[in-house]
């Protein structure tokens, strides 16, 4: 675990659904200092990634690295609808479900740089982040892998009777594999309290969507399995929010499973290795102009809620912590080898 | 230590293997209420090989949970069950299914230790059926725990006696990581007296079944009634064989097999598994390791013919370790 947490300055999950008054659960809290919050999450994971991106090139960080850029609504539009007491299963493209969560920048950055004060010790990387104090499980780098694993974390608090919300992230590729429709299948069966979030980039690695389904009504087929199934703008961060906040309060209350399709797209190549010749630059150039955090902005500007020192303390305020978290990162320790053995097994030490 | 002894005055009770599982997992069941067992008929229908018969009846169907055929999804979701703080003892039918999950086996359960830096524990017990010799063919018939006993990260247990079948699953229950267990499909009519003294197992240690001075033949699993009626029959002929019941496939004892070898200094390895990458070459690994001049004779081994299992009954026991096989290698052995 990091040894220097920022808890107060790192991303917040909002609370709203927790207050027992205010505004009906479905509808964001509309309030500046939630926008301001939302922008800041969005702002930071979008800043790390750029970092990463400088910090990959000067070889601190190695091995697949998988940019979420474009995609940051999702993740902190869905994160608005969780508590702390919800569980998180992710993906390798997931360091923006990780910030958004609240893992702290500092512990994601010296996961990067392989270091002992990673989240995950230095043994998990870019594509394994965890923190179980926050209920993030991973970071999987199996296409779908995490589907069974969070109907699991459904299923344990279903037969404990905690009203907690498992969500799953998992991309239009994955909803190609067996394990989501297995899992589709076993969490409707159930009525497991799973939140289902699809996040259609509408690539999976260089295969278009046309190119992988069949029948491309992806949110159509999910219902298909007996559950809530809508589609939403994954570019409006205050329309996921919105949705996500229906879905996740409809899982709480007994619902069963719902499913989420966020229509996205990622900006930059699928890892630091591809060309990225599947994608014409005319596509690209048309989702670039629906930047989400630009969206968000200018909203907020229309509003009269955002203003050009407001944009500038905010950007500071980001590019100061990922500063700390790049400068602790390079100043912590690696793992001594003589610990490699450790955690395989429960018994330090043991190879078994 | 292997075994615990009670205090008690507890009696033998006659008993077979499936009834001394299924009094493991109502034990189980009525200790924790965190413990659940799910799987592919193992509610309405008893479990396909009658283990789990009268557990729904006893515990509900919350806690004998009947799973779709969905192999991958109910192993990842025991593993998830497991983080989320139950105790979930997840059923496959047999060993050649559990392939249909063995991303979520590999992937996950065996993995999340370590990649989450210790932070998070899968405390989860995976049954099933393995090995031949009920006419079943190639496709319900393999010995595949040798190969789960290649994954750093979980426990690859055998049990081969009615004391394991009886009290293994508490022991893997107790145990913070995902734990293999294999019960051989050819043992579960087995019957025989449970030894009322003991309440409790380990699962470290390999377990010397007959003392002998000879030649050691070490085995596990099915295998185990089938080298003891190979030693019986050696014993006729004045050869002195000792039997090693491994009992654990993960961690390997080596300490137990290397002492038995120091006996004995001569091995014979019986192992349904294919001989090629096999845990019989494993074993057999550890002991030219460790044990390299306690050897007076080539350490032999019987092992499966490398042919997916026959259906007709000829074919099907030429293609297995039996007795008589058995035998004739620990006759070369000692020769
Ligand atoms: C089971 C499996 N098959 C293949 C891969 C290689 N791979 C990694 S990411 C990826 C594409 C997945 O696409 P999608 O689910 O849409 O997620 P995205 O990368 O678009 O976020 C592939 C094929 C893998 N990691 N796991
Ligand atoms: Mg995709």
């Amino acid at each position: 675990m990091s040894t220097t947490t920022k808890r107060a300055s790192g991303p917040k999950r909002a609370g709203g659904s927790r207050r027992p008054s205010g505004p009906p659960a479905d509808e964001p809290r509309p309030g500046r200092d939630h926008r301001l919050e939302v922008l800041r999450q969005m702002l930071l994971i979008r800043r790390f990634e750029e970092r990463c991106v400088e910090l990959y090139s000067a070889a601190e960080i190695r091995g697949f690295v998988h940019l979420y850029i474009g995609e940051e609504a999702v993740a902190v539009g869905v994160g608005q609808a969780l508590r702390e007491e919800d569980a998180v299963v992710s993906t390798y493209r997931e360091h923006g479900h990780a910030l958004a969560r609240g893992v702290p920048s500092d512990a994601v950055m010296a996961e990067m740089f392989g270091k002992v004060t990673g989240c995950s010790r230095g043994r998990g990387g870019s594509m394994h982040l965890f923190d179980a104090e926050r209920r993030f499980y991973g970071g999987n780098a199996i296409v779908a892998g995490g589907l069974p694993l969070a109907a699991g974390l459904a299923l344990a608090d279903r037969m404990r009777g905690t009203e907690r919300v498992t969500c799953c992230f998992f991309g239009d590729g994955a909803y190609a594999e067996g394990e989501f429709h297995e899992t589709a299948n076993l969490a409707a069966l159930w009525q497991l309290p799973l939140l289902l979030v699809c996040e259609n980039n509408l690539y999976a690695m260089g295969t278009s969507l046309a190119r992988e389904h069949a029948q491309t009504n992806l949110a159509m087929r999910a219902a298909s399995y007996g559950m809530p199934a809508w589609t939403v703008d994954g570019m409006d961060v205050t329309a996921v929010e919105a949705v996500a906040r229906r879905a996740a309060d409809s899982v709480r209350s007994g619902g069963g499973p719902h499913f989420l399709e966020a229509r996205t797209y990622r900006f930059r190549a699928h890892s630091m290795y591809d060309p990225d010749r599947y994608r014409s630059k005319d596509e690209i150039a048309r989702w670039k102009a629906r930047d989400p955090l630009v969206e968000l902005e200018q909203r907020m500007r229309a509003e009269g809620i955002l203003d050009d020192p407001a944009t500038k303390r905010l950007e500071e305020d980001v590019t100061s912590e990922i500063d700390a978290a790049v400068r602790s990162a390079g100043a912590a320790p690696y793992e001594p080898v003589a610990d490699l053995l450790r955690f395989v097994t429960s018994t330090t030490g043991s190879t078994r | 230590m292997n075994t615990r002894q009670s205090a008690g005055t507890a009696e033998a009770t006659r008993t077979t293997y499936r009834e001394a599982l299924r009094e493991g997992l109502r034990e189980a069941l009525r200790q924790d209420d965190r413990v659940f067992l799910m799987g592919e008929d193992v509610g309405r229908y008893g479990g396909c090989f009658g283990v789990s018969l009268g557990l729904l009846e006893e515990f509900g169907p919350d806690r004998i949970r009947d799973t779709p055929l969905s192999e991958s999804a109910f192993v990842g979701a025991g593993i998830g069950a497991a983080l989320g703080g139950m105790r979930p003892v997840v059923e496959i039918m047999t060993v050649n299914f559990s392939l249909l999950a063995l991303d979520q086996i590999m992937n996950n359960a065996a993995t999340l230790l370590h990649m989450s830096g210790g932070q998070l524990n899968v405390p989860i017990v995976i049954r099933m059926t393995t090995g031949a010799g009920r006419q079943l063919a190639a496709q319900h018939s393999h010995s595949l725990e040798g190969w789960y006993a290649h994954i750093p990260g979980i426990r690859v247990l055998t049990p081969a006696t009615l004391d394991d079948a009886r009290h293994m699953l508490a022991a893997a229950l107790a145990d913070p990581d995902p734990v293999l267990l294999f019960e051989h499909g050819s043992l579960y009519n087995a019957e025989g007296v449970l030894d009322g003294t003991i309440d409790a197992v380990g699962l470290d240690s390999a377990s010397v079944r007959r003392p002998g001075t000879d030649v050691s033949v070490i085995t596990y699993g099915g295998s185990l009634p089938k080298a003891l009626a190979a030693a019986e029959t050696l014993a006729e002929d004045g050869i002195s064989a000792e039997v090693v019941d491994l009992r654990s496939l993960r961690p390997l004892d080596d300490a137990t097999v290397l002492e038995s070898v120091a006996r004995t200094h001569r091995a014979v390895i019986v192992d349904e598994g294919w001989r090629s990458g096999s845990i019989s070459a494993e074993v057999m690994a550890r002991i030219t390791e460790q044990s390299f001049y306690e050897l007076d004779a080539p350490l032999r081994r019987v092992c499966s013919q490398e042919v997916p299992m026959p259906y007709a009954r000829q074919l099907e026991e030429a293609a297995l370790p039996q007795p008589a096989s058995i035998v004739a290698a620990a006759r070369k052995a000692v020769a």
